[in-house]
């Protein structure tokens, strides 16, 4: 019998699944997650955190209650930092602690740190750290760990073509060619975890498909452009997440063929308090460029998004009638 | 140039000092109140934590007497502070206000970097100099902690109500008014003499410790006076950070080791909270661990709204209270908090520990 991990679909498992997942498959373990996040899931959630805690991690606690039961495993590293002199959030320092303390009936949990503030090059220790858990044999490590690294590197290319990551996840072939693409093209900005769930944003990106918009995404521009733009910066900004966000909407401001930018924010989350400011004053001191900024909490309505969508799209075709394009 | 900088508690006697001693004209913002934080709320973004808000208030109140320059400390994350003088910039940019911003933090490049940013405030000031006027603001800093310290002892024993706190203001004066190091020992001597004069008797008092957030728990418009509020209702107070070890922290780079601090705390804080979250979440921990140890009858976290390594600590300090049955209360504030509902939980709360003590001593 292999040993089960289970793997939250929460927080960053919208940018590391594939990752993850390969890395302890090669190992021998069977690979599972909870589900599409629901009202039930949250609920689970909402019980376990407290009130103050945001949306998306009070989401993850849900998820942790989902697995734990039918896992040997549950899998919730602490991802201190990806990329040298960054981190993600505070809470992603503590998520481990605050799931330990706060979750009763806990299976066995595989919470290593990942910490590559100090250092460049790969995560290869740490992974063999995570590794031990389940396989004594240095040698099956390695071999894991390359072969999720090559995955991994894959799902990013797809990513980076312009495919949203639970696509990417599934559909290993790439985008089909079907030529220029005549719609609208909107970028949406936003932590990965509030823009892939759809529970979390409301469906805000099958609305905007519906409504004919092409999506782009923070994830989508290449690191090299993000970098180029964030470089522009006075002061280096520390936050792996934000440092795409604000990058890349820079970027967006930029390339004319962007003809409205959606920044979706957590209520009260830190981080985009700060990049969010910075967005949106970068939209507002270039001129005219419809921006929307959508805060989402457990009490976020379905009415009142579906309006600001529409007054949103409306300000996108209008500008794009009047500039012609 | 007149140089301004944001208020957090008594920092700006040790930024004055500093400043002054080296021959930079300062401009002391109007101390916090509702009007800086309506001021500062008003165009800082709806979710920045409080002292984002304030020292935006501040900034552009010292601005109205005439500053024209910045002084800020800042950090690597992964907490806001670090990136609040940028964003904050900003702000005072696009509202037209004409402030240059100099920043005052580990340097990401190379010291230079750092050092070329005292020069411009310091001018042909000897890098001697520079240092004997720091070294002149954390010896401030440490002589506000005493009085600080000797005030919490005082207040639930003074005889006549509010005494400690007229005292600590006259000593505090003394302190602020020193504009040499060499005369600075003499007027600790006399402030100390000043909060010794205060009448006392001699009465059981509760023991509460303070945790939380670095600027809500030195800043009392931020914390409602609750020092002042719990010392009223017979308690005596510890608090886990003073500001001299902010001072340390942040204009000696954490230079002085050895301050009660950091380090005890990280080391009480597992095993609930096993590694840093930014801020001073570990703290939190490990101040309440510390504080349960010491025999404290009850530990109260501050936070200001949204603040995120608090947060963390925040949602493992029930475990915590469950397994050692020490009584926490979270208090968190922003631009709505009102006095009086502080006021009834904070009765409630210190009834709670009296029953608790005399519990125990039925027991014993
Ligand atoms: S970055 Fe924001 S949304 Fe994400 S965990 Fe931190 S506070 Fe929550
Ligand atoms: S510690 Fe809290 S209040 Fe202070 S800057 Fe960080 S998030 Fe804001």
């Amino acid at each position: 019998m292999p040993v089960i991990i289970g793997i939250p679909r929460s927080l960053l498992f919208y940018k590391y699944y594939p990752l993850w997942k390969t890395f302890f498959e090669e190992l021998g373990a069977e690979v599972t997650t909870s589900g599409h996040t629901t009202k039930a899931v949250l609920q689970e959630g909402l019980k376990l955190s407290v009130d103050e805690a945001c949306l998306p991690v009070k989401v993850a606690f849900g998820h942790v209650q989902a697995l734990r039961e039918r896992v040997d495993y549950i899998f919730i590293p602490r991802l201190v930092s990806v990329s040298p002199r960054e981190y993600i959030c505070p809470k992603f320092l503590g998520f481990p602690d605050m799931v330990r303390q706060c979750v009763q009936g806990l299976p066995a949990i595989i919470d290593t740190s990942i910490n590559m503030y100090r250092r460049e090059g790969d995560m290869f220790r740490q992974f063999s750290e995570m590794g031990a858990h389940i396989c004594k044999n240095p040698l099956k490590i390695t071999a894991a760990y390359r072969k999720a690294r090559s995955e991994m590197a894959r799902f990013d290319s797809r990513v980076e073509a312009g495919m949203l990551p639970e696509e990417a996840f599934i559909n290993r072939e790439g985008i089909p060619g079907d030529g220029p693409d005549h719609r609208p093209t909107v970028a949406v900005v936003g932590h990965p975890y509030n823009i892939y769930d759809s529970f979390i944003n409301i469906n805000l990106i099958k609305r905007l498909e519906e409504s004919g918009i092409n999506i782009v995404t923070a994830d989508n521009v290449p690191e090299r452009l993000v970098n180029s733009y964030a470089g522009t910066l006075n002061k280096k900004l520390f936050w792996t997440l934000g440092r795409r966000m604000v990058g890349a909407a820079y970027h967006f401001t930029d390339n004319p063929s962007i003809r409205g930018i959606i920044h979706v924010a957590s209520f009260a989350c830190g981080p985009d308090s700060m990049t969010g400011d910075m967005i949106e004053r970068k939209v507002r001191r270039k001129g005219n460029l419809p921006f929307l900024n959508l805060i989402l909490d457990e009490h976020t309505g379905e009415a009142g998004i579906v309006t600001r969508i529409e007054a949103f799209l409306d300000m996108v075709n209008m500008h794009g009638q009047a500039s012609g394009i | 140039m007149k140089v301004t900088f944001p208020h957090m508690g008594n920092l700006w006697i040790c930024l004055n000092a500093m400043l002054q001693y080296l021959g930079v004209e300062t401009v002391v913002p109007p101390p916090s109140t509702k009007k800086t934080l309506s001021l500062g709320s008003k165009h800082s973004p709806e979710f920045s934590c409080m002292p984002f808000k304030l020292n935006l208030g501040n900034f552009m109140e010292a601005s109205e007497l005439g500053a024209d320059t910045i002084i800020m400390a800042g950090g690597c994350g992964p907490c806001r502070f670090g990136y609040y003088a940028q964003v904050e910039h900003e702000i005072l940019c696009d509202l037209g206000y004409n402030y240059k911003l100099v920043v005052l933090e580990p340097p990401e490049k190379h010291i230079s970097q750092l050092l070329s940013r005292i020069k411009y405030i310091t001018g042909n000031r000897s890098w001697f100099e520079v240092i004997r006027g720091i070294r002149f603001g954390f010896a401030k800093s440490r002589a506000v902690d005493d009085l600080e310290i000797m005030a919490m002892k005082l207040r639930p024993r003074e005889k006549s109500p509010g005494h400690t706190d007229t005292a600590l203001t006259e000593a505090l004066k003394l302190i602020a008014e020193t504009r040499r190091p060499e005369h600075l020992q003499e007027s600790q001597n006399n402030s100390a003499e000043i909060m010794k004069s205060i009448p006392t008797e001699s009465r059981q008092v509760l023991k509460v410790g303070l945790v939380g957030e670095i600027y809500t728990l030195l800043e009392p418009f931020a914390n409602m006076d609750i020092e002042r509020k719990l010392g009223r209702l017979g308690v005596e107070v510890d608090r886990s950070i003073y500001l001299s070890q902010w001072v340390n922290d942040h204009l000696f780079m954490g230079l002085v080791k050895g301050l009660r601090s950091s380090s005890l705390y990280q080391r009480c804080s597992a095993p609930y909270l096993r590694h840093f979250v930014g801020g001073h979440g570990q703290e939190t921990l490990g101040g309440a661990v510390y504080y349960n140890n010491a025999g404290f009858d009850g530990v109260i976290q501050i936070l200001p709204f949204t603040c995120m390594p608090e947060i963390v600590a925040q949602s493992v300090l029930p475990s915590f209270s469950q397994d050692t049955g020490m009584p926490v209360m979270t208090l968190i504030v922003d631009e709505q908090s009102g006095e009086a509902g502080l006021m009834t939980r904070l009765e409630a709360f210190v009834d709670l520990l009296a029953e608790n003590r005399d519990r125990k001593k039925e027991l014993a």
